[in-house]
Protein backbone atom coordinates (compact mmCIF):
# COMPACT_ATOMS: atom_id res chain seq x y z
CA UNK A 1 0.00 0.00 0.00
CA UNK A 2 2.85 2.46 1.02
CA UNK A 3 6.22 2.13 -0.30
CA UNK A 4 8.47 4.51 0.89
CA UNK A 5 12.28 4.36 -0.50
CA UNK A 6 15.50 6.64 0.69
CA UNK A 7 12.58 9.50 1.33
CA UNK A 8 15.01 12.42 2.33
CA UNK A 9 13.19 15.81 3.94
CA UNK A 10 14.84 18.86 4.61
CA UNK A 11 14.41 22.26 6.01
CA UNK A 12 16.52 25.39 6.21
CA UNK A 13 19.33 24.19 7.66
CA UNK A 14 18.09 20.90 8.83
CA UNK A 15 17.29 17.44 7.93
CA UNK A 16 13.97 16.52 9.30
CA UNK A 17 13.46 13.09 7.72
CA UNK A 18 16.85 11.21 6.68
CA UNK A 19 16.82 8.37 4.07
CA UNK A 20 14.03 6.28 5.23
CA UNK A 21 12.18 3.25 3.66
CA UNK A 22 9.30 1.52 4.62
CA UNK A 23 6.57 -0.58 3.26
CA UNK A 24 3.29 -1.45 4.31
CA UNK A 25 1.09 -3.86 3.49
CA UNK A 26 -2.52 -3.64 2.66
CA UNK A 27 -5.09 -3.94 5.62
CA UNK A 28 -2.30 -3.09 7.89
CA UNK A 29 -2.42 -1.15 11.18
CA UNK A 30 1.22 0.21 11.52
CA UNK A 31 2.47 2.95 14.15
CA UNK A 32 5.02 5.39 14.04
CA UNK A 33 6.86 6.17 17.31
CA UNK A 34 8.87 8.38 18.24
CA UNK A 35 9.96 10.86 20.44
CA UNK A 36 8.71 14.96 19.39
CA UNK A 37 11.07 16.42 16.69
CA UNK A 38 11.72 12.42 15.34
CA UNK A 39 10.02 13.32 11.62
CA UNK A 40 7.13 11.63 12.17
CA UNK A 41 5.02 14.42 11.30
CA UNK A 42 7.45 15.45 8.21
CA UNK A 43 6.90 11.83 6.95
CA UNK A 44 3.39 11.31 7.20
CA UNK A 45 3.09 15.03 5.67
CA UNK A 46 4.77 13.65 2.71
CA UNK A 47 2.93 10.70 2.21
CA UNK A 48 0.01 13.13 2.29
CA UNK A 49 1.20 14.58 -0.68
CA UNK A 50 1.25 18.03 1.30
CA UNK A 51 5.01 19.08 0.21
CA UNK A 52 7.01 16.60 -1.43
CA UNK A 53 10.49 15.19 -0.61
CA UNK A 54 13.67 16.18 -1.13
CA UNK A 55 14.92 13.19 -2.41
CA UNK A 56 13.48 9.55 -2.43
CA UNK A 57 9.95 8.21 -3.65
CA UNK A 58 7.05 7.94 -2.02
CA UNK A 59 4.76 5.86 -3.46
CA UNK A 60 0.33 4.69 -2.18
CA UNK A 61 -1.27 2.18 -4.12
CA UNK A 62 1.24 2.18 -6.67
CA UNK A 63 0.75 6.23 -7.34
CA UNK A 64 3.69 8.26 -6.89
CA UNK A 65 2.42 10.59 -4.57
CA UNK A 66 3.91 13.81 -6.15
CA UNK A 67 3.82 13.17 -9.84
CA UNK A 68 0.31 11.51 -9.57
CA UNK A 69 -0.64 13.42 -6.78
CA UNK A 70 -4.12 13.88 -7.77
CA UNK A 71 -5.12 10.05 -7.78
CA UNK A 72 -2.91 9.26 -4.73
CA UNK A 73 -4.70 11.98 -2.43
CA UNK A 74 -7.73 10.47 -3.91
CA UNK A 75 -6.74 7.53 -2.06
CA UNK A 76 -5.92 8.87 1.35
CA UNK A 77 -8.07 9.86 4.44
CA UNK A 78 -5.28 12.15 6.30
CA UNK A 79 -5.36 14.05 9.83
CA UNK A 80 -2.99 15.86 10.62
CA UNK A 81 -1.11 17.43 14.22
CA UNK A 82 -3.87 19.01 16.17
CA UNK A 83 -6.73 18.18 13.91
CA UNK A 84 -7.54 21.57 12.52
CA UNK A 85 -11.29 22.54 11.42
CA UNK A 86 -13.58 25.32 10.68
CA UNK A 87 -14.79 26.02 14.41
CA UNK A 88 -17.63 28.22 13.16
CA UNK A 89 -18.96 25.66 10.69
CA UNK A 90 -21.60 23.11 12.10
CA UNK A 91 -20.29 19.47 11.94
CA UNK A 92 -22.96 17.64 9.29
CA UNK A 93 -21.88 20.77 6.97
CA UNK A 94 -18.38 20.75 7.67
CA UNK A 95 -18.10 16.86 6.85
CA UNK A 96 -20.07 17.43 3.87
CA UNK A 97 -18.26 20.28 2.41
CA UNK A 98 -15.65 17.94 3.40
CA UNK A 99 -16.86 15.32 1.28
CA UNK A 100 -17.67 17.48 -1.97
CA UNK A 101 -13.90 18.89 -1.63
CA UNK A 102 -12.72 15.18 -1.75
CA UNK A 103 -14.80 14.73 -4.98
CA UNK A 104 -17.93 13.00 -3.93
CA UNK A 105 -21.08 13.71 -5.59
CA UNK A 106 -23.98 15.29 -3.96
CA UNK A 107 -25.97 12.27 -3.02
CA UNK A 108 -23.22 9.79 -2.50
CA UNK A 109 -21.81 12.80 -0.07
CA UNK A 110 -24.98 12.97 1.67
CA UNK A 111 -24.71 8.81 2.35
CA UNK A 112 -21.24 9.15 3.34
CA UNK A 113 -21.99 11.56 5.68
CA UNK A 114 -24.87 10.27 7.28
CA UNK A 115 -22.14 6.68 7.62
CA UNK A 116 -19.23 8.51 9.00
CA UNK A 117 -21.25 10.12 11.68
CA UNK A 118 -22.53 6.93 12.71
CA UNK A 119 -19.39 5.21 12.56
CA UNK A 120 -17.99 7.93 14.45
CA UNK A 121 -20.64 8.49 16.77
CA UNK A 122 -21.59 12.18 15.71
CA UNK A 123 -25.36 11.65 14.84
CA UNK A 124 -26.63 13.91 18.10
CA UNK A 125 -23.99 16.35 17.27
CA UNK A 126 -24.59 16.85 13.53
CA UNK A 127 -25.63 20.29 13.98
CA UNK A 128 -23.92 21.88 17.09
CA UNK A 129 -20.82 24.31 16.08
CA UNK A 130 -17.37 22.63 15.93
CA UNK A 131 -15.73 25.15 17.96
CA UNK A 132 -18.20 24.79 20.70
CA UNK A 133 -17.40 20.68 20.35
CA UNK A 134 -15.46 18.80 23.04
CA UNK A 135 -12.08 18.03 22.16
CA UNK A 136 -13.19 14.48 22.01
CA UNK A 137 -15.67 15.05 19.60
CA UNK A 138 -13.22 17.23 17.48
CA UNK A 139 -11.26 14.14 17.07
CA UNK A 140 -13.83 12.61 15.79
CA UNK A 141 -14.99 15.19 13.49
CA UNK A 142 -11.41 14.79 12.08
CA UNK A 143 -11.85 11.05 11.98
CA UNK A 144 -15.08 10.95 10.27
CA UNK A 145 -13.65 13.54 7.81
CA UNK A 146 -10.76 11.42 6.98
CA UNK A 147 -13.12 8.43 6.71
CA UNK A 148 -15.40 10.06 4.54
CA UNK A 149 -14.44 9.29 0.83
CA UNK A 150 -13.50 5.62 1.83
CA UNK A 151 -9.76 5.83 1.28
CA UNK A 152 -7.66 2.78 1.34
CA UNK A 153 -5.00 4.64 3.22
CA UNK A 154 -5.90 6.51 6.52
CA UNK A 155 -3.14 8.94 7.64
CA UNK A 156 -3.68 9.66 11.46
CA UNK A 157 -0.98 12.48 13.05
CA UNK A 158 -1.28 11.69 16.98
CA UNK A 159 -5.19 11.19 16.67
CA UNK A 160 -5.39 10.63 20.77
CA UNK A 161 -2.76 13.34 21.73
CA UNK A 162 -5.20 15.52 24.37
CA UNK A 163 -7.81 13.57 25.07
CA UNK A 164 -9.05 12.39 28.51
CA UNK A 165 -8.70 8.61 28.92
CA UNK A 166 -12.20 7.50 28.35
CA UNK A 167 -12.21 9.51 25.14
CA UNK A 168 -8.79 7.66 24.50
CA UNK A 169 -10.80 4.32 24.53
CA UNK A 170 -13.37 5.38 22.10
CA UNK A 171 -10.73 6.22 19.95
CA UNK A 172 -8.56 3.55 19.66
CA UNK A 173 -11.68 1.22 19.39
CA UNK A 174 -12.70 2.96 16.23
CA UNK A 175 -9.10 3.17 14.83
CA UNK A 176 -9.28 -1.00 15.75
CA UNK A 177 -12.06 -0.92 13.69
CA UNK A 178 -11.37 0.28 10.76
CA UNK A 179 -8.83 -2.81 10.49
CA UNK A 180 -8.92 -4.81 7.61
CA UNK A 181 -11.14 -2.58 5.58
CA UNK A 182 -8.38 -0.10 5.33
CA UNK A 183 -4.67 0.53 5.96
CA UNK A 184 -3.77 3.05 8.92
CA UNK A 185 -0.67 5.00 9.70
CA UNK A 186 -0.66 6.13 12.99
CA UNK A 187 1.94 8.13 14.75
CA UNK A 188 2.75 8.37 18.43
CA UNK A 189 4.66 9.00 21.04
CA UNK A 190 3.06 6.79 23.52
CA UNK A 191 4.62 3.38 23.54
CA UNK A 192 1.15 0.98 25.05
CA UNK A 193 -0.67 3.04 22.74
CA UNK A 194 1.02 1.62 19.40
CA UNK A 195 1.00 -1.92 21.16
CA UNK A 196 -2.65 -1.92 21.72
CA UNK A 197 -3.70 -0.66 18.01
CA UNK A 198 -1.20 -1.92 15.97
CA UNK A 199 -0.21 -4.65 13.48
CA UNK A 200 3.52 -3.16 13.77
CA UNK A 201 5.89 -0.55 14.91
CA UNK A 202 7.99 1.52 12.81
CA UNK A 203 10.23 3.27 15.33
CA UNK A 204 11.58 6.99 14.54
CA UNK A 205 14.82 8.80 16.18
CA UNK A 206 16.08 11.55 14.71
CA UNK A 207 14.60 11.23 11.23
CA UNK A 208 15.85 7.51 10.96
CA UNK A 209 13.76 4.57 11.24
CA UNK A 210 15.32 2.29 13.87
CA UNK A 211 13.32 -0.69 13.68
CA UNK A 212 10.04 -1.89 12.27
CA UNK A 213 8.74 -4.71 13.93
CA UNK A 214 5.24 -6.37 15.81
CA UNK A 215 5.09 -5.55 19.27
CA UNK A 216 5.38 -8.42 20.47
CA UNK A 217 9.08 -8.98 18.92
CA UNK A 218 10.23 -5.28 19.61
CA UNK A 219 9.14 -6.34 23.64
CA UNK A 220 10.87 -9.85 22.91
CA UNK A 221 13.99 -8.11 22.20
CA UNK A 222 13.55 -5.85 24.84
CA UNK A 223 13.02 -8.12 27.31
CA UNK A 224 16.88 -9.10 27.75
CA UNK A 225 17.50 -6.28 29.89
CA UNK A 226 13.55 -6.24 31.87
CA UNK A 227 13.77 -6.89 35.81
CA UNK A 228 11.36 -8.62 37.69
CA UNK A 229 9.88 -7.41 40.76
CA UNK A 230 9.15 -9.88 43.95
CA UNK A 231 7.73 -8.67 47.08
CA UNK A 232 8.89 -11.41 49.52
CA UNK A 233 8.50 -11.82 53.42
CA UNK A 234 11.41 -14.04 54.37
CA UNK A 235 15.06 -14.04 56.24
CA UNK A 236 16.94 -11.59 54.33
CA UNK A 237 19.83 -14.33 54.08
CA UNK A 238 17.95 -17.00 52.72
CA UNK A 239 16.58 -14.95 49.94
CA UNK A 240 19.90 -14.04 48.90
CA UNK A 241 20.58 -17.55 48.87
CA UNK A 242 17.80 -18.47 47.04
CA UNK A 243 18.83 -16.20 44.51
CA UNK A 244 22.35 -17.58 44.22
CA UNK A 245 21.19 -21.01 43.57
CA UNK A 246 18.63 -20.01 40.60
CA UNK A 247 20.44 -19.84 37.60
CA UNK A 248 18.32 -17.87 35.12
CA UNK A 249 18.89 -14.89 37.87
CA UNK A 250 21.62 -12.87 36.60
CA UNK A 251 21.96 -10.42 38.85
CA UNK A 252 19.96 -9.31 41.86
CA UNK A 253 19.38 -6.75 44.29
CA UNK A 254 17.44 -6.98 47.73
CA UNK A 255 16.10 -4.47 50.05
CA UNK A 256 14.26 -3.99 53.24
CA UNK A 257 10.27 -3.20 52.34
CA UNK A 258 7.97 -2.27 55.40
CA UNK A 259 7.56 -5.23 58.22
CA UNK A 260 8.97 -8.23 57.23
CA UNK A 261 9.02 -8.26 53.59
CA UNK A 262 11.86 -7.41 51.35
CA UNK A 263 12.10 -5.98 47.71
CA UNK A 264 14.29 -8.37 45.57
CA UNK A 265 14.73 -6.63 41.43
CA UNK A 266 15.81 -9.32 39.63
CA UNK A 267 17.74 -9.69 36.34
CA UNK A 268 16.76 -12.37 34.20
CA UNK A 269 19.61 -14.48 31.73
CA UNK A 270 18.66 -14.74 28.08
CA UNK A 271 15.17 -12.83 28.41
CA UNK A 272 13.53 -15.77 29.72
CA UNK A 273 10.29 -15.56 32.30
CA UNK A 274 11.14 -15.53 35.91
CA UNK A 275 7.54 -14.67 37.42
CA UNK A 276 6.75 -19.35 37.79
CA UNK A 277 10.21 -19.92 39.58
CA UNK A 278 9.61 -17.23 41.96
CA UNK A 279 6.05 -17.84 42.38
CA UNK A 280 7.30 -21.57 42.78
CA UNK A 281 9.86 -20.70 45.52
CA UNK A 282 7.57 -18.83 47.60
CA UNK A 283 5.16 -21.77 47.85
CA UNK A 284 7.64 -24.27 48.26
CA UNK A 285 9.38 -22.58 51.67
CA UNK A 286 5.62 -21.04 52.54
CA UNK A 287 6.90 -17.40 52.33
CA UNK A 288 4.53 -14.45 51.72
CA UNK A 289 4.34 -13.13 48.43
CA UNK A 290 2.34 -9.55 48.41
CA UNK A 291 3.38 -8.47 44.60
CA UNK A 292 5.50 -10.08 41.57
CA UNK A 293 5.54 -7.63 38.45
CA UNK A 294 7.80 -7.45 35.51
CA UNK A 295 8.84 -4.03 34.81
CA UNK A 296 7.53 -3.08 31.08
CA UNK A 297 9.98 -1.16 29.37
CA UNK A 298 9.67 2.34 28.72
CA UNK A 299 9.99 4.05 25.39
CA UNK A 300 13.24 5.54 26.53
CA UNK A 301 14.47 1.87 27.04
CA UNK A 302 13.69 1.12 23.60
CA UNK A 303 15.20 3.75 22.15
CA UNK A 304 17.82 3.40 24.22
CA UNK A 305 18.24 -0.15 22.47
CA UNK A 306 17.36 0.68 19.36
CA UNK A 307 20.36 3.48 19.01
CA UNK A 308 23.39 1.53 21.20
CA UNK A 309 24.94 -0.28 17.99
CA UNK A 310 25.24 2.82 16.49
CA UNK A 311 26.68 5.02 19.83
CA UNK A 312 29.04 1.65 19.65
CA UNK A 313 30.23 2.30 15.86
CA UNK A 314 31.07 6.01 16.87
CA UNK A 315 32.66 4.95 20.11
CA UNK B 1 -15.86 22.75 -11.59
CA UNK B 2 -18.15 21.10 -9.05
CA UNK B 3 -14.86 21.33 -6.49
CA UNK B 4 -14.84 24.89 -7.54
CA UNK B 5 -18.11 25.79 -6.19
CA UNK B 6 -17.99 23.93 -3.42
CA UNK B 7 -15.16 26.23 -2.36
CA UNK B 8 -16.70 29.28 -3.67
CA UNK B 9 -19.86 28.45 -1.53
CA UNK B 10 -17.27 27.77 1.85
CA UNK B 11 -15.44 31.32 1.06
CA UNK B 12 -18.75 33.28 0.85
CA UNK B 13 -20.27 31.41 3.75
CA UNK B 14 -17.08 32.14 5.84
CA UNK B 15 -18.14 35.84 5.40
CA UNK B 16 -21.80 36.07 5.23
CA UNK B 17 -22.52 34.09 7.79
CA UNK B 18 -20.17 35.41 10.02
CA UNK B 19 -19.69 38.28 12.39
CA UNK B 20 -16.37 40.10 11.05
CA UNK B 21 -18.41 39.94 7.27
CA UNK B 22 -21.58 42.30 8.71
CA UNK B 23 -18.53 44.69 10.47
CA UNK B 24 -16.64 45.08 7.49
CA UNK B 25 -19.87 45.95 5.79
CA UNK B 26 -21.08 48.11 8.40
CA UNK B 27 -17.86 49.97 7.81
CA UNK B 28 -18.01 50.24 4.54
CA UNK B 29 -21.69 51.46 5.17
CA UNK B 30 -20.54 54.04 7.53
CA UNK B 31 -17.91 55.26 5.30
CA UNK B 32 -20.48 55.68 2.22
CA UNK B 33 -22.71 57.51 4.22
CA UNK B 34 -19.92 60.24 5.41
CA UNK B 35 -18.89 60.14 1.81
CA UNK B 36 -23.04 60.98 1.18
CA UNK B 37 -22.73 63.99 3.54
CA UNK B 38 -19.97 65.74 1.85
CA UNK B 39 -21.92 65.24 -0.90
CA UNK B 40 -25.11 66.74 0.17
CA UNK B 41 -23.05 69.76 1.36
CA UNK B 42 -21.53 70.14 -1.56
CA UNK B 43 -24.85 70.15 -3.73
CA UNK B 44 -26.69 72.62 -1.33
CA UNK B 45 -23.99 75.30 -1.28
CA UNK B 46 -23.96 75.91 -5.13
CA UNK B 47 -24.93 74.18 -8.26
CA UNK B 48 -22.66 71.58 -9.78
CA UNK B 49 -22.05 70.98 -13.68
CA UNK B 50 -20.53 67.54 -12.60
CA UNK B 51 -22.39 63.68 -12.62
CA UNK B 52 -23.43 63.09 -8.78
CA UNK B 53 -20.78 59.92 -9.53
CA UNK B 54 -18.15 62.46 -10.04
CA UNK B 55 -18.23 63.72 -6.89
CA UNK B 56 -18.39 60.32 -4.42
CA UNK B 57 -14.84 59.38 -6.18
CA UNK B 58 -13.30 62.91 -5.20
CA UNK B 59 -14.25 62.53 -1.24
CA UNK B 60 -11.34 60.86 0.87
CA UNK B 61 -14.02 58.51 2.37
CA UNK B 62 -14.47 57.00 -1.40
CA UNK B 63 -10.57 55.87 -1.68
CA UNK B 64 -10.44 55.03 2.46
CA UNK B 65 -13.03 52.43 1.51
CA UNK B 66 -10.40 51.44 -1.77
CA UNK B 67 -7.70 51.48 0.46
CA UNK B 68 -8.35 49.87 4.03
CA UNK B 69 -11.38 48.04 3.38
CA UNK B 70 -9.43 45.80 0.90
CA UNK B 71 -6.60 44.60 3.09
CA UNK B 72 -8.98 43.91 5.76
CA UNK B 73 -11.43 41.64 3.54
CA UNK B 74 -8.44 39.70 2.24
CA UNK B 75 -6.45 39.36 4.96
CA UNK B 76 -7.34 36.05 6.21
CA UNK B 77 -7.82 34.34 2.98
CA UNK B 78 -4.41 32.47 3.42
CA UNK B 79 -3.38 33.47 6.26
CA UNK B 80 -5.75 31.98 8.47
CA UNK B 81 -5.90 28.45 7.07
CA UNK B 82 -1.99 29.09 7.55
CA UNK B 83 -2.18 29.41 11.17
CA UNK B 84 -4.91 27.10 12.08
CA UNK B 85 -3.44 24.13 10.25
CA UNK B 86 -6.65 23.79 7.85
CA UNK B 87 -4.54 24.91 5.10
CA UNK B 88 -2.92 21.00 5.23
CA UNK B 89 -6.20 19.35 4.77
CA UNK B 90 -7.37 21.80 2.31
CA UNK B 91 -4.66 20.82 0.30
CA UNK B 92 -4.27 17.06 0.94
CA UNK B 93 -8.06 16.88 -1.21
CA UNK B 94 -8.38 16.58 -4.57
CA UNK B 95 -8.47 20.61 -5.37
CA UNK B 96 -6.17 22.71 -7.25
CA UNK B 97 -3.83 24.80 -6.07
CA UNK B 98 -5.20 27.56 -9.15
CA UNK B 99 -8.87 26.50 -7.80
CA UNK B 100 -8.15 27.56 -4.18
CA UNK B 101 -6.96 30.95 -5.19
CA UNK B 102 -9.15 31.42 -8.00
CA UNK B 103 -11.83 30.81 -5.04
CA UNK B 104 -10.73 32.58 -2.46
CA UNK B 105 -10.30 35.87 -4.89
CA UNK B 106 -13.85 35.25 -6.63
CA UNK B 107 -15.09 35.20 -3.20
CA UNK B 108 -13.23 38.51 -1.66
CA UNK B 109 -14.37 40.30 -4.98
CA UNK B 110 -18.30 38.76 -4.44
CA UNK B 111 -18.10 39.97 -0.53
CA UNK B 112 -16.55 43.45 -1.65
CA UNK B 113 -18.95 44.16 -4.51
CA UNK B 114 -21.77 43.59 -1.95
CA UNK B 115 -20.15 46.36 0.40
CA UNK B 116 -20.46 48.90 -2.25
CA UNK B 117 -24.35 47.84 -2.94
CA UNK B 118 -25.11 51.12 -0.21
CA UNK B 119 -23.26 53.68 -2.85
CA UNK B 120 -26.66 52.86 -5.30
CA UNK B 121 -29.07 53.74 -2.55
CA UNK B 122 -27.43 56.57 -1.97
CA UNK B 123 -27.34 57.83 -5.64
CA UNK B 124 -30.83 57.06 -5.38
CA UNK B 125 -31.65 58.71 -2.49
CA UNK B 126 -30.32 61.95 -4.57
CA UNK B 127 -32.12 61.38 -7.56
CA UNK B 128 -35.18 61.27 -6.14
CA UNK B 129 -34.60 64.52 -3.60
CA UNK B 130 -33.63 66.45 -6.81
CA UNK B 131 -35.84 64.76 -8.82
CA UNK B 132 -33.25 65.16 -11.88
CA UNK B 133 -32.91 61.93 -13.36
CA UNK B 134 -29.64 63.39 -14.93
CA UNK B 135 -28.07 62.37 -11.50
CA UNK B 136 -28.60 58.81 -11.59
CA UNK B 137 -27.08 58.78 -15.62
CA UNK B 138 -26.94 54.82 -16.52
CA UNK B 139 -23.27 54.96 -17.82
CA UNK B 140 -21.80 57.04 -15.32
CA UNK B 141 -23.38 54.45 -12.73
CA UNK B 142 -22.43 51.64 -14.25
CA UNK B 143 -18.54 53.31 -14.93
CA UNK B 144 -18.48 54.34 -11.59
CA UNK B 145 -19.12 50.28 -10.37
CA UNK B 146 -16.88 48.89 -13.60
CA UNK B 147 -14.36 51.30 -12.05
CA UNK B 148 -15.30 49.75 -8.26
CA UNK B 149 -15.04 46.82 -9.51
CA UNK B 150 -11.58 46.80 -11.55
CA UNK B 151 -9.78 49.06 -8.67
CA UNK B 152 -11.10 46.49 -6.26
CA UNK B 153 -9.99 43.44 -7.85
CA UNK B 154 -6.43 44.80 -8.43
CA UNK B 155 -6.33 45.64 -4.36
CA UNK B 156 -7.63 42.39 -3.72
CA UNK B 157 -5.69 40.56 -5.67
CA UNK B 158 -2.65 42.52 -3.45
CA UNK B 159 -4.26 41.30 -0.61
CA UNK B 160 -4.83 37.80 -1.10
CA UNK B 161 -0.23 38.19 -2.49
CA UNK B 162 -0.18 39.14 0.76
CA UNK B 163 -2.03 36.76 2.76
CA UNK B 164 -0.71 34.49 1.22
CA UNK B 165 2.90 35.09 2.23
CA UNK B 166 2.20 35.01 5.77
CA UNK B 167 0.19 33.01 8.44
CA UNK B 168 0.02 36.05 10.29
CA UNK B 169 -3.72 38.28 9.73
CA UNK B 170 -1.89 41.39 10.76
CA UNK B 171 0.84 41.14 9.10
CA UNK B 172 -1.21 40.10 5.90
CA UNK B 173 -3.25 43.28 5.94
CA UNK B 174 -0.67 45.96 7.10
CA UNK B 175 1.47 44.25 3.58
CA UNK B 176 -1.44 44.52 1.70
CA UNK B 177 -2.37 48.12 2.87
CA UNK B 178 1.35 49.08 2.29
CA UNK B 179 1.28 47.87 -1.24
CA UNK B 180 -2.32 49.27 -1.76
CA UNK B 181 -0.93 52.79 -0.64
CA UNK B 182 2.22 52.60 -2.96
CA UNK B 183 0.29 51.52 -5.43
CA UNK B 184 -2.47 54.26 -5.45
CA UNK B 185 0.71 57.12 -4.42
CA UNK B 186 2.41 56.10 -7.83
CA UNK B 187 0.19 57.85 -9.51
CA UNK B 188 0.83 61.71 -7.98
CA UNK B 189 4.66 61.06 -8.53
CA UNK B 190 3.97 62.06 -11.73
CA UNK B 191 3.61 65.79 -9.98
CA UNK B 192 6.16 65.09 -7.99
CA UNK B 193 8.85 65.02 -10.68
CA UNK B 194 8.73 68.33 -12.84
CA UNK B 195 11.33 67.06 -14.64
CA UNK B 196 9.74 64.06 -15.92
CA UNK B 197 10.02 63.31 -19.64
CA UNK B 198 7.26 62.87 -21.86
CA UNK B 199 7.45 58.79 -21.74
CA UNK B 200 7.94 58.91 -17.76
CA UNK B 201 4.96 61.20 -17.58
CA UNK B 202 3.26 58.27 -19.91
CA UNK B 203 4.33 55.45 -17.76
CA UNK B 204 2.96 56.47 -14.55
CA UNK B 205 -0.01 58.04 -16.20
CA UNK B 206 -1.38 54.18 -16.52
CA UNK B 207 -0.62 53.90 -12.70
CA UNK B 208 -2.91 57.14 -11.79
CA UNK B 209 -5.81 55.16 -10.32
CA UNK B 210 -7.33 58.49 -9.46
CA UNK B 211 -7.20 59.76 -12.93
CA UNK B 212 -8.86 56.51 -13.83
CA UNK B 213 -11.64 56.46 -11.48
CA UNK B 214 -12.25 60.29 -12.29
CA UNK B 215 -12.95 58.56 -15.97
CA UNK B 216 -14.59 55.74 -14.66
CA UNK B 217 -17.17 58.30 -12.66
CA UNK B 218 -17.83 60.21 -15.91
CA UNK B 219 -18.75 56.85 -17.51
CA UNK B 220 -15.62 56.90 -19.80
CA UNK B 221 -14.38 53.86 -19.79
CA UNK B 222 -11.07 53.05 -21.89
CA UNK B 223 -9.88 50.07 -22.74
CA UNK B 224 -6.09 50.70 -22.19
CA UNK B 225 -7.44 51.34 -18.89
CA UNK B 226 -9.48 47.92 -18.23
CA UNK B 227 -6.49 45.83 -19.70
CA UNK B 228 -4.15 47.55 -17.41
CA UNK B 229 -6.79 46.54 -14.24
CA UNK B 230 -7.16 43.38 -15.62
CA UNK B 231 -3.49 42.23 -16.30
CA UNK B 232 -2.57 43.35 -12.98
CA UNK B 233 -4.63 41.89 -11.22
CA UNK B 234 -4.57 38.70 -12.85
CA UNK B 235 -0.24 39.51 -12.28
CA UNK B 236 -0.82 39.48 -8.68
CA UNK B 237 -3.09 36.86 -8.64
CA UNK B 238 -0.42 34.86 -10.65
CA UNK B 239 2.30 35.67 -8.00
CA UNK B 240 0.07 34.21 -5.51
CA UNK B 241 -0.58 30.94 -7.11
CA UNK B 242 3.04 30.71 -6.87
CA UNK B 243 3.51 31.47 -3.59
CA UNK B 244 0.54 28.86 -2.54
CA UNK B 245 2.69 26.26 -4.85
CA UNK B 246 6.24 27.12 -3.69
CA UNK B 247 5.66 24.76 -0.38
CA UNK B 248 5.99 21.95 -3.25
CA UNK B 249 9.63 23.55 -4.25
CA UNK B 250 10.88 24.91 -1.17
Amino acid sequence: MIQVSNLTKRYAGRTAVDDISFTVARGEIVGLLGPNGAGKSTTMRVLAGFMPACSGTVRVAGFDVFHDSEEARRRIGYMPENNPLYPEMRVREYLKFRARLKGLGWKKSRERVTTVMEQCGLTDVGRRVIGQLSKGYKQRVGLADALVHEPDLIILDEPTIGLDPQQIRSVRQLIKSLAGKHTVLISTHILPEAEMMCNRMLIMFDGRVLASDTPENLQRRMAGGSQVIAEIAAPEAALNAAWEETPEVEQFDVAPSDGEFFRCALTPRDGCDLRPAIFALAQRNQWPLRELTRSRHSLEDIYLQVTKPDREELE
Amino acid sequence: MKIFRTLLRRELSAVFLSLTGYVIIAAVTLLTGLSFVVLVQNLGTDPSPVPVTEMFYQTYFFWLIMLLATPVITMRLFALEKASGTFETLMTTQVGDAQVVAAKFLGALIFYLVAWLPLLACLFIVRHFTQQNSALDGGAVGGMFLGIFLTGGLFLSLGCFASSLTRSQVAAAVTSFALGVSLFALGFLAAAIPSATQWQTQVIAYFNLFEQMHDFARGVVDTRTVIFYASATFLFLFLTLRVVESRRWK
